[in-house]
């Protein structure tokens, strides 16, 4: 094995030379990271003390109660908008959160493993939450504005919940299949049909994994403005009815940051912040809820 | 137990019958856009893809989607080009480098730069954010290079593609690195451990053990990033300096642009005609097909790379 | 605690002469709060094979990766002492692990080749990891590698084909190639036939017993007929403390302590 000795000599010797440069590189590599993590927080807490900055000013009593006074005039409020944000919110959550369980239900507990449909319904599932939020405003407009004859509250509803649902059936199908199996066994051992098993046993098991799911949907469709450009048109007037327009928060911080005038600039801001927080609120809340009532306490 | 029977076949009708939804719903986004935009193909064919004008005066009617489609292209190969690597790099300082008490406390970070809203991204970028990319970036760039480099030719005020570019990046950032560092935990040990063993560095571990390991997820997670960058529409049309026709086409990294998306938000509520309406919904069209492609090759690398991982696991 | 001497007998007077390749001193090993090896003391002779034993949870593993500096990898692990390799310890401050590991290479229980690398680049992969990009030289080494793995024959026309298109027992063969391809003066085996067939196993202890006279060989092992099989030296440890370290002969006819000879006629296992 003489040559060996030569091998060894060569690879140490290259070891030896090329080390500091490997080194260096390594070093190179960990700053790198770290610089990239830094620019992206920069940006996150820029966002968060601007919106705090400078919609805190604009924030009062009138600002949360009136409508909008005379455009560039600094007065008035955007109730309307968060009125309205809650309607139109509400109402997709109330269709897409039953639709959005019942499909993870089917995924989780009904679905064949390997079966065609529900790998279909998987794949499509994932495609749609993919859809860019202005094809969807599109969809609304297409199949209830142009329908129904006008803007309204319903098309803007069922344009958000096409986003919603998608979010929820991924979240309730995950948390279902966390759910020990024991559970579902001894359901069953007590003669209760499968639908009794899922929806008095399981569901209940799952109820904080599912509402946590809803509650991330509802934020992301709290804050989506494309599909509401379409669909609700965004009026400066109290909620009218399910079928007549209505406006929004995000809505209306578009239209306000379009406009020309620093009062309207402000309003904007205050908008912004008003919408941050009722989303925080939810998700707080959420969280208040979820602590108190955990079904695992003490579980091994 | 018949009522069991009854139950069950009910609620599972129920279930399976929500499931179809899902099919449904996607059916009827398709239908919507075809339906919507059938008018300007019927009436303009393939010039609607490939021409620039875009004019809706009654009688002289003209519209063609080429610009926006290179806006929509640009600004998103730009937010790739630049969240790519930073993605990346975050994934890899989480998931490789720090210890789990910074890791997990900078991964929940991230996450919340998702769930910001973009119509607030879209204000930070608008009265904030463009103030900071003119004066640190494109100013000196255009200083510098705008002799010699076209593509820093024109006066940069910060309302153009390249910012319009840098916020989408900051945007899919989160998408990205959260994804890669999903793929890139179901790299096994054993794997890193061989790396190391022959006297490898930690970079040249990841290099080496980790990333050839998960490529096809990492490709993945950047086409789901690509896809959303693609498809965002109220910050874009904020910030990208809104333009329309032949002089949406940009010929330089400072032009003002359009994207697809945003000229769909900006014009939809004033569209002076039937057929004006119906170009735009075309627009909606293409990106629609556009960000299907895109989002059902990304999910297939992905699922691919962590079902084979998994299972190469179980050996 | 007194530094284990193997017991001189007719086998070993000619290696008493030789010299330690690798000196274990006064080491101690952590998992977070856990003591999971005490106070080891052990002299490794250059050009032979060692075989630590035990039951499970005896520190064997732990032992074996202080040699390479690879346990303290470990989230909360690491180790204290000295482990003097040809003079040099590898526990010293100055010392980078990463250099040490060119000369102390490491074949896992489970074969490890990296899967999106051929046969060639999986052997040539530590090379060029290391900064070698002599195309001549690489292939060199590979070959070589390959041939003192026992591997050659077998895969030279397929040099090209997928490292982890080879059975078990080759993926194992292979992983030996790549260790040897960085020319170590030190092979740590951990378990390295436990996940193998008896045939991959008995190739493997053939290639061990060839293999040991260029490189000094540890080999942690579960199986006891492994180690009077392969080893000319045998280390026995139990919870954490080494018990007793001498000849292989001795260990498994003549052992001193009471606890070996318990282990060694299957008492606990």
């Amino acid at each position: 094995m003489n040559s060996n000795n030569n091998y060894r000599d060569i690879v140490q010797e290259t070891v030896t030379k090329k080390y500091k440069k490997r080194l260096f590189v390594n070093k190179l590599v960990t700053i790198f990271t770290v610089v990239c993590v830094i620019a992206a927080i920069v940006p996150l807490c820029s966002i968060l003390f601007e919106v705090i900055k400078n919609g805190i000013s604009a924030i009062s009593f009138e600002f949360l109660t009136q409508p909008q006074g005379s455009i560039g005039s600094g007065s008035g409020g955007i109730a309307p908008a968060i009125q309205g944000t809650i309607i139109v919110v509400g109402l997709a959550s109330l269709i897409a959160a039953p639709i959005g369980i019942l499909t993870g239900i089917y995924l989780s507990e009904f679905a064949k493993e390997g079966g065609a449909f529900p790998y279909l319904v998987r794949f499509f599932n994932d495609v749609l939450t993919g859809l860019p939020s202005i094809v969807i405003g599109i969809v609304g407009y297409v199949l209830i504005v142009l329908a129904l004859g006008s803007f309204s509250v319903l098309a803007g509803s069922l344009s958000l919940s096409i986003i919603m649902i998608p979010i929820v059936v991924r979240v309730t199908e995950e948390t279902l299949k966390i759910v020990p199996h024991s559970l579902r066994e001894a359901g069953y051992s007590l003669g209760l049909s499968k639908a009794k098993v899922t929806l008095r046993i399981v569901v209940p098991a799952a109820k904080n994994g599912i509402l946590t799911g809803i509650v991330i949907a509802i934020s992301r469709i709290a804050g989506e403005t494309a599909p509401l450009i379409m669909t609700i048109l965004g009026t400066s007037l109290f909620f009218s009815g399910i079928t007549g327009p209505v406006d929004a928060l995000p809505l209306r911080i578009w239209r306000l940051a379009s406009q020309p005038y620093e009062s309207a600039h402000a309003f904007g801001w205050g908008s912004a912040l008003i919408l941050i927080l009722m989303i925080l609120a939810l998700s707080l809340g959420l969280r208040y809820f979820v602590q108190k009532r955990s079904p695992f306490k003490g579980m091994a | 137990m018949v009522r069991n029977k009854k139950h069950d076949k009910l609620f599972t009708g129920l279930v399976v019958g929500t499931a179809a939804y899902t099919l449904l719903m996607v059916g009827l986004v398709a239908f919507s856009v075809t339906k919507g935009s059938l008018d300007i193909f019927m009436e303009e064919g393939i010039q609607f893809i490939t021409g620039s004008d875009w004019n809706a005066v009654e009688g002289r009617e003209s519209f063609g989607a080429y610009p926006y489609i290179i806006g929509t292209l640009l600004s998103s190969a730009i937010a790739l080009a630049i969240g790519l690597p930073i993605s990346l790099a975050i994934a890899v300082f989480i998931s490789e480098i720090a210890p789990p008490r910074i890791g997990t406390p900078l991964s929940f970070i991230t996450e919340l730069l998702a769930a910001v809203p973009s119509i607030i991204y879209g204000l930070w970028a608008l009265f904030v954010f463009r103030f900071w990319v003119r004066d640190i970036i494109e100013k000196p760039l255009y200083d510098a290079f705008h002799g010699y480099l076209p593509f820093f030719a024109k006066t940069p005020f910060g309302l153009d593609i390249f910012t319009a570019g840098i916020v989408l990046a900051i945007m899919i950032i989160p998408i990205i690195s959260s994804i890669c560092r999903e793929v890139m935990r179901v790299v096994p040990d054993s794997q890193r451990e061989a790396a190391y063993s022959l006297g490898a560095t930690r970079w040249e571990t990841v290099r080496t053990a980790v990333f050839p390991y998960v490529k096809s997820g990492l490709v993945g997670a950047s086409m789901l990033g690509l896809g959303r960058a693609i498809g965002e529409t109220i910050l874009v049309t904020m910030i990208i300096g809104n333009v329309i026709g032949p002089n949406a086409i940009p010929t330089s990294f400072f032009s003002q642009g359009q994207t697809l998306s945003s000229l769909v938000a900006n014009e939809f509520n004033e569209a002076s005609s039937d057929l004006h309406l119906s170009a735009l919904i075309a627009l909606g069209a293409i990106l629609f097909i556009l960000t299907m492609g895109v989002n059902i090759v990304a999910r297939l690398l992905v699922k691919k790379k962590i079902k084979v991982s998994s299972g190469a696991k179980a050996q | 605690m007194a530094i284990e001497e193997p017991i001189e007998t007719k086998e070993t007077v000619v290696e008493a002469t030789e010299k330690y390749k690798v000196s274990i001193e006064n080491v101690n090993g952590w998992y977070g709060t856990k003591r999971a090896i005490k106070d080891i003391n052990l002299k490794v002779k250059e050009k032979t094979v060692t075989s630590f034993i035990g039951p499970s949870g005896c520190g064997k593993t732990t032992l074996i990766r202080c040699l390479n500096r690879m346990h303290e990898m470990t989230p909360g692990a690491r180790a204290e002492g000295r482990v003097i390799v040809d003079g040099i310890d590898i526990y010293d401050k100055s010392i980078d692990p990463v250099i040490i590991r060119r000369r102390i290479g490491m074949v896992f229980q489970k074969p490890n080749p990296f899967p999106t690398m051929s046969i060639f680049e999986n052997v040539a992969s530590g090379l060029r990891l290391n900064g070698v990009n002599n195309k001549t030289i690489i292939r060199e080494i590979v070959e070589e590698s390959l041939k003192n793995a026992a591997l050659w024959d077998e895969v030279k026309n397929q040099l090209e084909q997928p490292g982890m298109s080879l059975s078990g027992g080759q993926q194992q063969r292979l992983c030996i190639a790549r260790a040897l391809a960085m020319q170590p003066e030190v092979l740590l085996m951990d378990e390295p036939t436990s996940s193998l067939d008896p045939f991959g196993s008995s190739k493997i202890e053939e290639l061990v017993r060839v293999l040991k006279d260029s490189v000094t060989i540890i080999i942690v092992t579960h199986n006891m007929q492994q180690a009077g099989r392969v080893s000319d030296f045998t280390a026995f440890m139990y919870l954490g403390d080494l018990i007793e370290y001498g000849s292989t002969n001795q260990i498994f006819m003549k052992p001193e302590k009471e606890l070996t000879e318990r282990y060694i006629s299957g008492k606990f296992g």
